[in-house]
């Protein structure tokens, strides 16, 4: 291998860094595949989360305070968003800081390959792993539990894209303060909760007072289980009185822009 | 210290391009001066090691010359390209293994070879390099079930599979057992004989000693002397000294008048000289002319260790651990 590749002629550059990008990203995907829990988290969890709620009989009968929707309906876009936000504040934050602490993102630094491509390559191996989650939960709940299928797909792609911006971009503001990777358990568990609240994961959106329901609008969960929901149910553009969409944007560009602020490489 | 001034300049063949330049490199954090104003020159295919105590500046001259961190003030050049403005072509030519450094513990040794290979244009060969840091059957394991001392040494590997014309190592050898540690040397040795420039970070004195060409000391900030190991030891002690037990009094002028001799003790009944040159020829010579035979003569060397403990007033032992 070695005294053939010395004959061929070097690689243009740009080919060479795809290479590389390609390599790291590889790795990155056998990191995830050798460490399930986050892949528990964000596609196992949602899915026996729907198992339990496709057998409990009140769900599946439509309920007037849910609009006619059965309680089904109504938590498939929460446990969507669930697998996302499990992915978003654990799985993604947690590879990066320990990289930070393994002194990664330093050796990096002393090679062709600047750090910021592993955290992209992060990125991309954990967007794999949201997309499938969310292609999972989607074809079961339809499949297998006869919710309606999606009025809009388009519009769930982009509700769907857009809450992945917010909550990944969140994930990297943790990977930027969170000083150790314990750490980034004992925040991601933290934040876990009211996130989840506005989500409606313990008392449905709908069945909120008025006051909580303004207040979950413009969370990124709550921005997010709205617009999925929207999409799914009502068609595109799901807007119920404000705008999700816009607010998962805002959420996300302003995440980004702390992320990239505060984030240490070493 | 006029000697170390002296020997600034490496001591390559006229022409040559040094490989490594550093002038007068200043570097503070807030108050606390890290670097205050150190200068040296390696050249191509020389093993350079910069000695110093804890908090002397070691590492943070390094990172300044790998370009991890701008320098305060004065220059650096790695075979003429500057770390900051050259970036890309000096990370190419430049392969750095630092301090304490791990790797995601479920990558296997061969993925993150081939990984760190990708990185590179001109890379070097996997299983070759394996086989050299005695890692050949370790290819297919697991980061995390490797020892202390293959660990150390994969990170010894990925500073040199680009193939590097430099390479920096930052306490290689720390953590290693004897044995490990002899294998690296040889390992150092091998890669330089290649044309590659070393530039050694260490607290090993016995490293120092048996790889460097020259080693710059390091203390507060300041390159406090510059010198081959073997001459930094001679200073260290003012020279060489014998001790002996004399087979019978005689007349101490006799010795103190030799040209090499520059100073007799008395240790109980051991006489102790120290000096230069030919000492210990000119003075069991000039004893036995006398009549006195010289028993249980024991030369007493001085080593590197010396000069550190002289120049620094540290004792590089209580530097084990990296900090």
């Amino acid at each position: 291998m070695s005294s053939l590749s010395l004959s061929l002629t070097r690689p243009p550059a740009r080919a060479a860094r795809r290479t590389a990008f390609g390599q790291i990203v590889r790795n990155e995907a056998r990191l995830v595949r050798r460490q399930p829990t986050n892949m528990i988290g964000s596609i196992g969890l949602p899915v026996v989360l729907m198992i339990i709620f496709g057998e409990v009989p009140t769900l599946n009968r439509p309920a007037t305070e849910l609009g006619g929707l059965t309680g089904f309906d109504t938590y498939v876009p929460v446990i969507m968003v669930l697998g996302l936000t499990m992915l978003a504040l654990l799985g993604l934050p947690g590879p990066l800081v320990s990289y930070r602490e393994l002194g990664i993102l330093r050796r990096l630094s002393t090679t062709p390959v600047p750090p910021s491509w592993l955290l992209a390559a992060q990125v991309v191996v954990q967007l794999g792993v949201a997309l499938a989650g969310l292609l999972i939960v989607n074809v079961v709940s339809v499949a297998a539990f006869g919710a309606p299928a999606p009025k809009s797909p388009a519009g769930l792609a982009l509700s769907c894209l857009l809450a992945i911006g917010g909550l990944f971009a969140l994930g990297l503001l943790i990977a930027a303060l969170a000083p150790t990777a314990n750490s980034v358990n004992a925040i991601g568990r933290l934040a876990f909760i009211p996130l989840m609240f506005f989500a409606g994961l313990w008392l449905p959106r709908a069945l909120m007072p008025a006051v909580l329901q303004q207040i979950s609008n413009y969370t990124p969960l709550g921005a997010a289980v709205q617009a999925i929901q929207g999409s799914m149910q009502t068609g595109f553009p799901p807007v119920f009185g404000s705008a999700p969409l816009l607010v998962l944007a805002a959420y996300t560009l302003v995440f980004a822009f702390l992320a990239r602020r505060f984030f240490r490489w070493e | 210290m006029t000697t170390s001034l002296e020997r600034l300049e490496a001591p390559a063949a006229a022409g040559v391009r040094p490989a490594v330049e550093v002038a007068h490199l200043r570097k503070t954090y807030g108050t606390l001066v890290a670097v205050d104003d150190v200068s040296f020159s390696v050249a191509e295919g020389e093993i350079f090691g910069i000695l110093g105590p804890n908090g002397a500046g070691k590492t943070t001259a390094i990172e300044c010359a790998i370009g991890l961190r701008q320098p305060d003030a004065g220059t650096i050049r790695l075979l003429g390209l500057d770390p900051q403005a050259d970036r890309d072509k000096v990370h190419e030519i430049v392969g750095v293994q630092l301090q304490a450094g791990a790797l995601p513990g479920k990558l296997r040794v061969g993925e993150i070879l081939e990984e760190y290979r990708s990185f590179y244009r001109d890379p070097g060969d996997v299983g070759e390099l394996l086989e050299v840091l005695g890692l050949a059957g370790k290819r297919g394991d697991f980061y995390r079930s490797l020892s202390g001392g293959q660990r150390q040494r994969l990170s010894v590997a990925l500073a040199l599979i680009g193939r590097p014309r430099i390479a920096v190592l930052d306490e290689m050898t720390t953590g290693l057992d004897p044995k490990a540690r002899r294998d690296t040397w040889e390992l150092i040795e091998g890669i330089r004989d290649r044309g590659v420039t070393v530039l050694l970070v260490t607290h090993f004195m016995e490293e120092a000693e048996r790889l460097c060409d020259r080693v710059a000391l390091i203390d507060s900030g300041r390159v406090v002397a510059l010198d081959t190991p073997a001459s930094l030891a001679a200073q260290a002690r003012g020279g060489k000294s014998v001790r002996f037990l004399p087979s019978a009094p005689f007349d101490e002028d006799l010795l103190t008048a030799l040209p090499q001799v520059a100073r007799l003790e008395h240790q109980g009944q051991h006489v102790v000289v120290t000096g230069s040159g030919e000492l210990v020829n000119a003075v069991i010579l000039t004893l036995a002319a006398a009549g006195v035979t010289a028993r249980d003569v024991q030369l007493d060397s001085s080593n590197l260790e010396d000069a550190f403990v002289k120049l620094t007033g540290k004792n590089p032992d209580k530097e084990g651990a990296p900090a």
